[in-house]
Order: C-alpha cells, then sequence, then structure tokens
C-alpha cells in the first residue's frame, strides 16, 4: 500500500528544505519552478485520497501506523476520516495557489521564502491526518516556526509587532493544551491516540478544565471573539502568500481542532459551555461583521469578514445537529477558497499599486475589466450570494440553528446582510465609478499567471456552490459518528447513573 | 566482579593520569605548537568518553573504595555528556582563546580537574566524596573564569563567583556535618538506612541539614534566591567558559542531589519536596521576568538558565512522595533528559556566540545578532533551532524535555498543587518564548549594521562542524527524541532498581 499521507506530508518537506539547501539567492527562476514541481507533486499525491476514499465509512482510512516514541508510547499514526480529507485537499491546492501567488513579486530571500512556504504545507497536512495527540500537537506547533518567518521576513511595515503578536498569542493557547495532552495521557493508561482519548470517561470538572484548556488553543487559532485581535495584525501586515495560507488554512486548524479533540472526547462539557460558546460565535458573526463594515484597509476588512465567518463555523459545530456540523465543515472548506481568493485579489491589486487603502482606489473596472469580472464573483461567494460555495455552508448552519433555536438562527441570519454590506460596498468603492486618480489610470490588467490562479479558484468556488454534494456525501458518514460520539456522556458511569 | 579488576579502569583514573600527562607536556610546548597539547586534551577527553561509553555498553555498575564511589547507569550517560561539553567547550574556543592570548595549558589541564571534579561528583556516594569533588571542579572553574587575568570584567567574576561560590560550599559542608550530627555517618546508603528506620539522634537537625544542604545545591544550580552569582559570571567570564560553566557542572550537580536526596533522603520526601517547589517556582518567574530586560545576551541566557534550571527542579519533585522507586525514575529521568537536552542547545548557543567574536570583539550583546540570517543562512538557522528548542516548540528538542516534565508532574496524579505548578510552568514558557524569539527577531527581521556586515564568518573547520552537528542534533533529536529519552530512562531505572 502506497503511504499517501506520509507522501502528501513529506514531499513538500523534503522540496522545502532542498531549496532551502541549495540556499543560493540567484537563479530565482529555478527556485520557483523547483517550489512550483514540489508543491504539484504533493497536490498529485492527495488525488488517491479522494479517489480512493470509501465515503460509506467513517473509520480512518489510509492508515499508517507506526512506533514512533516508544518511551512515551506515542505512534506515528496518520489517517483521515471523510472530515479531513477535505482539509489535506485544500491544504496541498492552496499550496499551488501561494507559490504561483509569489511567482513575480517576491524578490528577496526567494529561496528561503519558497522553503518557509513548502515546509509549512507539509506540518499542515500533518496536523490534518495526524491520529496521534503527540503528534498532532507537534505538527500544530511547528506550523508558528515558518509562519511567524513569514510574517516577520516578507511582511508589510509593522510585521515584527504582528509576528510577536501571532506567535505568542497561538503560543499562549498551545501551552495550555499541552497540559491537557498530558492529562489525556494518564487519564487513558498511557496512551496518545485520539480514538483511544475518545472512549474515555472523565469526570465533569475535569471535562470543564479539559475543555477550556483546549479552547483556549482552538479559539485563539480559530479566532473567536475576543482573542481574535492578532488576526488583523497579522493579516495586514503578511506577504499575500502568508495571508492566504493563513486564511485559508490555519484559522481551519483551531475549527477542525475541536472536531477532534473538545467534542467527541469532552461531550459533557461541551453541551454545558455550548451556550457560551455560541455567545460568541453570534459576536463574532454580528459585532466583528459591523467592525469590518468601517475598515478602510482592504486586508483588514477580509481579516474582519474571516473572523465572522469563521464564527459560523462554530456556531455550526456547537448547535449538535448533523445539519449544522456539515454546514460548519463546508463553510470551512468554502471559507478556504473564498478568503483566499478575496487575500488574492486584493494582493494582484496590491503589487500594483502598493496600497491596500480603499479611498485610493475607484473605478479599477475601467483599467482591469477581467480582474473586476473575477473579484466581482469572489465577493458575492464572500457575501453568501447562492451559487457560490460561499452559500452552501452559511445556509445548511442556518438550517441547524433553526432546529436549535429560532433566535439564534435569526441573529447569525444577520450575516447575509452584513456580509453583503461590507463585501459589496468595498466592491463598489475600490471597482466601480470613475477612475480615481492617475496610478489606477495606468494599472494593466490581470496576467497569464494570475488569470490561471483567478479560473483555479472560480472554478472551485463555484463547482462547490453549484454542485456540493460530492463534498458532502464524502463527510456524512463522518459527521453521524462524530455527532453520535458528541451524544454519548463521557462521564464515569457511577456519577452518571447513582 | 572484581573490584580490582575496575579500579585502574575508571574513567576517573583514566582521565587523572591523562590530565597529569598534558599538564606536564605543555610545559616543553612553545605557545606557537599549543596544538600538540589540544589534540593531547582532545585525545583524553576521546579515551574518558569511550571508556564511559564500554562502561555504559557493558553495564557496569561498580561500588569500589569501601563503597565512597559508585559506578551506576545514570553516572554513566551523565559523565558522557559531561565530556561532551568539555571537548565541544574546546574545540569552540581556539580562535577565541587565541585572539584573547589565553590558548594555553591552564586552559587544558585545568578543563581537565574541572571535568575530574565533575566526575567524582558524579560518582561519589559518601558526603565527604560529594563534596571533594564539588570544590575541586568549583576551584578549577574559579580559575578559569579568572583566565583573562589582565581583564578587569573577567577578574571580577571571579571573585564574585569564588566568594559567593565559597558561601554555598560553606552552606553545603554544614548542612552535611547537620546530617552526620543527626545520623552518624557520611555514607550516602547508610543515611537512607538509618533515616528508614528511625535511628536518628535529631529530626530537627536533620531537617535543618536538608534545608543547608538544598541551598548549597541551589547556590551551584542558580536558582532563586541564590542566583545571584550567575549573570555577572554568565557576563564577566570569558565566553567558552561561560559555555563550559552553562552546560556541565548542572549535569554534576543533578547527580549530587539525586544521591543526597533520593539515595539518602526519600523518606524525607515530603519535606525537601516543597523547598523543591518554592524554589522552582522562584526560578520560573523571576528568572524569565528578568530575562526579557536584558539587552547583552550572556546575561540573557543566564537568566534564562535560572528558568530552565526551575524546570529541572520540577521534575525532580515529582513522584518522589509515594517512594515508588518507577514513579522515581521517571520523573528523575524526566529531569535528567531536561538538563541533558539543556546543556545540549546551550552549547550550541554559546558556540554561535563564540562564532561571532572576534578580535577586540566580544559580540555577546543582542544587537551584534543583527541580520545574521543575511551573513550566514546556516549559522542563522541554527541558531533559529536552538532558541526555538530553548522555548520548547516543537520540532525540537527543548519541546520534549518540556513535556516530559510536564508528565512527571502530572504522574502521581493531577492534584490541584500539581495542575497549578504545571500552569505555571507553561504560562512561564511564554514569557520565555519572547525573549527566546526576540534573538530570531533580531537574526532574521533586521538588518546587519554596515561594519559588521563587512566582516566575514571565520571558523576553524572543526568548530564548524561541531556547531552544525549541534544543530542537527537539536533538530533530528525534535523529530525522534526515542533514542535520548531511552537511555535516560533505562539508565535512571537500572540505577533504582540494582
Amino acid at each position: 500500500m502506497t503511504p499517501w499521507l506520509s507522501l502528501a506530508i513529506w514531499i513538500p518537506i523534503v522540496f522545502g528544505v532542498a531549496i532551502l539547501a541549495a540556499g543560493r539567492d540567484r537563479n530565482h527562476g529555478v527556485i520557483r519552478a523547483v517550489a512550483l514541481v514540489g508543491s504539484i507533486l504533493g497536490l498529485l499525491v492527495t488525488i488517491p485520497l479522494y479517489t480512493g476514499f470509501d465515503a460509506s465509512s467513517a473509520q480512518l482510512q489510509f492508515v499508517e501506523n507506526m512506533p514512533w516514541i516508544e518511551r512515551l508510547n506515542a505512534n506515528y499514526h496518520l489517517g483521515v476520516d471523510g472530515i479531513s480529507v477535505w482539509f489535506v485537499l485544500l491544504t496541498a491546492f492552496m499550496t499551488v495557489i501561494v507559490v504561483l501567488a509569489g511567482w513575480q513579486v517576491i524578490e528577496t530571500r526567494v529561496s528561503q521564502y519558497y522553503a518557509a512556504f513548502l515546509i509549512l504545507s507539509g506540518l499542515m497536512v500533518g496536523v490534518f491526518a495526524a491520529a496521534d495527540g503527540l503528534l498532532f500537537f507537534v505538527f500544530f506547533e511547528a506550523t508558528l516556526v515558518p509562519m511567524y518567518v513569514i510574517i516577520g521576513v516578507w511582511g508589510g511595515a509593522n510585521r515584527i509587532y504582528a509576528a510577536f503578536k501571532f506567535f505568542l498569542y497561538t503560543f499562549a493557547g498551545s501551552l495550555l493544551m499541552l497540559v491537557a495532552l498530558v492529562y489525556l495521557y494518564y487519564a487513558s493508561d498511557g496512551r496518545f491516540g485520539i480514538f483511544d482519548w475518545h472512549q474515555v470517561q472523565i469526570g465533569m470538572t475535569a471535562q470543564i478544565l479539559l475543555f477550556l484548556a483546549f479552547f483556549a488553543a482552538f479559539a485563539v487559532k480559530v479566532p473567536m471573539w475576543p482573542v481574535h485581535t492578532w488576526l488583523p495584525d497579522a493579516h495586514v501586515e503578511a506577504p499575500t502568500g502568508g495571508s492566504i495560507i493563513l486564511a485559508a488554512i490555519m484559522l481551519k486548524l483551531g475549527a477542525y481542532g475541536f472536531l477532534r479533540f473538545s467534542l467527541p472526547i469532552l461531550p459533557d462539557a461541551s453541551h454545558a459551555l455550548a451556550g457560551y460558546v455560541i455567545a460568541l460565535s453570534l459576536i463574532a458573526v454580528v459585532y466583528i461583521g459591523l467592525v469590518a463594515l468601517v475598515q478602510s484597509d482592504m486586508k483588514k476588512l477580509v481579516a474582519y469578514s474571516s473572523i465572522a465567518h469563521m464564527g459560523f463555523v462554530t456556531l455550526g459545530f456547537f448547535i449538535f445537529n448533523q445539519m449544522g456540523m456539515a454546514g460548519g465543515i463546508v463553510q470551512m472548506i468554502s471559507h478556504g477558497f473564498v478568503s483566499g481568493a478575496m487575500f488574492f485579489c486584493i494582493g494582484v491589486m496590491y503589487d500594483r499599486m502598493h496600497s491596500r487603502n480603499i479611498e485610493d482606489y475607484g473605478g479599477v473596472v475601467n483599467t482591469m475589466p477581467k480582474f473586476a469580472a473575477f473579484f466581482m464573483l469572489f465577493v458575492m461567494a464572500n457575501a453568501g450570494l447562492p451559487a457560490t460555495s460561499g452559500f452552501v455552508g452559511e445556509f445548511m448552519v442556518i438550517l441547524g440553528a433553526v432546529q436549535y433555536n429560532f433566535w439564534i438562527a435569526v441573529t447569525a441570519g444577520t450575516t447575509l446582510v452584513l456580509g453583503a454590506a461590507y463585501s459589496l460596498w468595498m466592491y463598489k468603492r475600490v471597482i466601480f465609478g470613475d477612475v480615481a486618480n492617475a496610478r489606477v489610470a495606468e494599472l494593466v490588467d490581470v496576467n497569464a499567471r494570475e488569470l490561471a490562479i483567478l479560473l483555479l479558484l472560480a472554478a472551485t468556488v463555484l463547482w462547490m456552490g453549484l454542485y456540493p454534494k460530492p463534498v458532502t456525501d464524502l463527510m456524512d458518514a463522518s459527521v453521524a459518528q462524530l455527532l453520535k460520539h458528541v451524544a454519548v456522556s463521557k462521564l464515569p458511569q457511577a456519577v452518571a447513573n447513582p | 566482579m572484581n573490584e580490582l579488576d575496575y579500579v585502574f579502569r575508571i574513567p576517573e583514573f583514566v582521565l587523572l593520569v591523562a590530565a597529569c600527562v598534558v599538564l606536564i607536556v605543555d610545559l616543553f610546548v612553545s605557545d606557537a605548537r599549543r596544538n600538540v597539547t589540544y589534540l593531547l586534551t582532545l585525545l583524553a577527553l576521546l579515551v574518558v568518553g569511550a571508556v564511559v561509553c564500554v562502561w555504559l555498553a557493558q553495564d557496569v555498575s561498580l561500588i569500589a573504595f569501601g563503597g565512597m564511589y559508585i559506578a551506576d547507569p545514570m553516572g554513566h550517560v551523565l559523565k558522557l555528556f559531561a565530556v561532551v561539553c568539555c571537548g565541544f567547550m574546546l574545540v569552540c574556543a581556539q580562535s577565541y582563546a587565541r585572539a584573547r592570548s589565553i590558548w594555553k595549558g591552564e586552559l587544558f589541564s585545568l578543563t581537565l580537574f574541572t571535568l575530574l571534579g565533575m566526575m567524582l561528583m558524579i560518582s561519589a556516594n559518601n558526603l565527604l566524596v560529594i563534596y571533594l569533588g564539588l570544590e575541586l571542579q568549583s576551584l578549577s572553574m574559579y580559575a578559569l573564569v579568572a583566565l583573562r587575568r589582565d581583564d578587569p570584567r573577567s577578574s571580577e567574576a571571579a571573585m564574585k563567583y569564588f566568594v559567593l561560590g565559597s558561601l554555598a560550599s560553606g552552606f553545603l559542608l554544614y548542612g552535611m556535618s547537620m546530617l552526620y550530627g543527626a545520623t552518624g555517618t557520611l555514607e550516602i546508603d547508610e543515611l537512607a538506612r538509618r533515616v528508614a528506620s528511625g535511628e536518628v539522634v535529631s529530626r530537627a537537625s536533620l531537617l535543618l541539614g536538608i534545608v543547608f544542604v538544598i541551598a548549597g545545591l541551589a547556590f551551584k544550580f542558580g536558582v532563586v534566591p541564590f542566583h545571584m552569582w550567575a549573570p555577572d559570571v554568565y557576563q564577566g567570564a570569558p565566553t567558552p567558559i561561560t559555555l563550559l560553566l552553562s552546560s556541565a557542572p548542572e549535569l554534576a550537580i543533578f547527580a549530587i542531589a539525586f544521591r543526597i536526596l533520593v539515595d539518602g533522603l526519600l523518606p524525607l520526601a515530603i519535606d525537601w519536596q516543597k523547598i523543591l517547589a518554592l524554589l522552582a517556582v522562584a526560578s520560573l518567574v523571576l528568572g524569565n521576568l528578568t530575562a526579557i530586560a536584558q539587552t547583552n545576551l550572556k546575561r540573557m541566557l543566564a537568566y534564562s538558565t535560572i528558568a530552565q534550571m526551575g524546570f529541572v527542579l520540577l521534575a525532580m519533585l515529582s513522584g518522589v512522595s509515594a517512594g515508588d522507586p518507577i514513579a522515581i525514575a521517571d520523573s528523575y529521568s524526566a529531569a535528567m533528559f531536561y538538563l541533558i537536552t539543556y546543556a545540549l542547545t546551550s552549547l550550541g548557543t554559546f558556540g554561535i556566540i563564540l562564532l561571532l567574536s572576534r578580535q577586540g570583539f566580544e559580540a555577546e550583546e543582542i544587537a551584534d545578532f543583527r541580520g545574521l540570517a543575511k551573513r550566514s543562512p546556516w549559522y542563522a538557522f541554527v541558531m533559529l533551532l536552538l532558541m526555538f528548542s530553548l522555548a520548547g516548540v516543537p520540532p525540537t528538542v527543548g519541546f520534549y524535555a518540556k513535556l516530559v516534565v510536564l508528565q512527571a508532574l502530572l504522574s502521581e496524579g493531577a492534584t490541584v498543587a500539581a495542575v497549578s505548578l504545571a500552569v505555571i510552568a507553561v504560562l512561564f514558557s511564554l514569557i520565555a518564548a519572547f525573549y527566546y524569539l526576540r534573538i530570531v527577531k533580531t537574526m532574521y527581521f533586521d538588518d546587519p549594521s554596515p561594519e559588521s556586515a563587512a566582516v566575514p564568518l571565520v571558523a576553524p573547520a572543526d568548530m564548524r562542524v561541531a556547531l552544525s552537528l549541534n544543530g542537527i542534533m537539536v533538530l533530528a533529536l525534535g523529530l525522534l527524541p526515542q533514542w535520548l529519552l531511552q537511555l535516560c530512562a533505562s539508565a535512571m531505572t537500572r540505577t533504582l532498581g540494582g
């Protein structure tokens, strides 16, 4: 059996290390070509994961399991279920996009730039593929290192502040999670397997504390209000590729953590604290939506809209029904494509104008008609227009929320208004109207490379919007299995039946 | 086995002979041919290391000289790494010491005598032999710190180190005399027997003795509130000596602490556990907070050492309250693993400082690291790995060190005390991450100053190999830590079991 998952993790990393080792910053063309080959190979080896996936089973598939650290009983245990397989695919796909996006843009320390992204990509695939708690944590934490360097080296003016804020915020959360992992290790008689932990019985106090520890790690990563403040800084200062990876995949690590750890391991605490999580999610949807409305910086606007969209994801998870859960996951995947596309579009304009301020633009449609058309599609998807991927997830979550509580659904529904407002208003100010100034007049429309990226992203956004069935079909069994876990109390029996 | 078969092959004996040979040969060597002594010293270290390795491989356990000397697996492991530290120091010291005309015979013979002292400490099984080893190590070290006798800072540091170190030795000796007074023996084994059976003249003087012994050890470890010497000595000592000081002695002090506290005074664990907890928390808090404010890298590393030793103490206070040898082996092997990884990381860090320093320039300010990534991508990368390892970020070996300590802390059940200590430890790791990250920031995000950019980094080949190997080790052990974890665990288990 071919170890596809290992290949998906290690091919990008090996290519990244090779580029780094070759080191010399002279021959940019070769470095870029090698990086592209690496990322495409990384994408190709994930295709068998999709074609060979048995959608009827909720079990882990493509399992690889071998001893890693016998002393700690930690294994190199990989596998994907119907949920994580999508994120592996998403990561591999977005890596190709990112490599292409930096093609003519990055001119300094090119080899380090591509190496950082390829290594990051492999690590993120590792997070989604890990079935061992320690392995998960190692991948989860290791992603911080390349991202810290990416923001700090190739970022904007305030990059150092942003890099520190990004690192320390996320590190703070994960350290508490580490304590929780060690606790679970002992609670499960010295095991690190995530799926062993799903069977462990834990008392209520411990569950609540563990939930809070995991919550600290994942909520920061998602990010949820009020620990979201690192995201706008990191996004604004990161280079385009960094923003794309951050929005498209790194934010998903947190939400994915909820699915793998918090919900199935700590169902009772999840139920007990669901009200708070839902409240935080709704604040993210409504309040952060309003905050997005008043932004004058395009990247900041999209960053805030990301937080609002991720609020939908956590809302979907914590209403505990099939529709909401699946909707949340679809929303995660869709947001990966849409936010990636939005950041790429802003990057295209930034490369030409070196400004992210909305007021520096106006009438771009006159000089960049092709670009304006694609941007329109992605803005619509960001606003959740039907027939785009953005609609499917939000609609499913709202449907699920109606089953749970009507008023929660109504509050969540305001996103359709707010999302349209901030997305379309920005679009109007940037794209429509007369040519605002001389620099806009000199803009050149997208070149073949940019067009290719836009086409790829547009195709996925439309495909998921028009025919999301393959996506939901593949994950149905796993989501049902997860919900079954969440429904069963994990309290020790003596306490549950006094 | 026959004791006499081994007595003339004990590593200490080999080392003593080698040290005397080096001392004599050096008298006949001119300054220009100092390499003869250098190579002879390395050869001596190699032979001693080989003997230790053979003993470790053959699993030799030996009690000799009427029970005053003990050679056990734990001792072999610690000695091995002490030898590595000394060898690494000499390799890295070369160009630095030559430029400051301290590349003399004293450097070699004093280093060998320091090592002899440390090995004696590790193998001592009698309070007086412990003291003998400690004094041999300390006196050689005082002289080493003062090696640049025409440099006022070096002399000041040596003076401070000598006065405070003697005070600490006095504490230790006073404590030992109380233990002797209370139990009437200097033998560790006999001490243990009498304490366990209650044949104690005065419990009060026993407890007071423990307090003084721990205070003495705390001085030598450099933990709060007995840390005052560390920053000044680290800063004032010639950098190669700081390198040695920050790595090897801790290994030997750990062995003493193990012999006295666990081998000798285990029944009183409840009493000394609390003292260690207090020292640990104080070190974590003060060490980390003060390190933030440092601009001098050597001072910063001194404070970071203080904080790291706090972590070691956390492991040393775990698992002892029940007196169960398996639990003790687990937590003390965690402490040993932590110390060894810390020593390895510390070697590399000071090695990089040595690499950057040149004639008349010490490279000990953090600002001297500006733009290192542009001047030398490889050594900047090695330093990045070392910094992330000190911060405990995977995939570097420092992460597993933190992990096993947390595991040790929670091994006796998740009591409120254990969990709070764990949470304090991780929260202060977060603070520590900030100042380690600042070094990475300085190397990667800042531009080199014009005068330093003009100077190429030159180093002898053996130093470059040693530094590169060190960096690779930190990463390789981070990916596959099983080997070192198992080495520590099995050594500790056999030491406690046999």
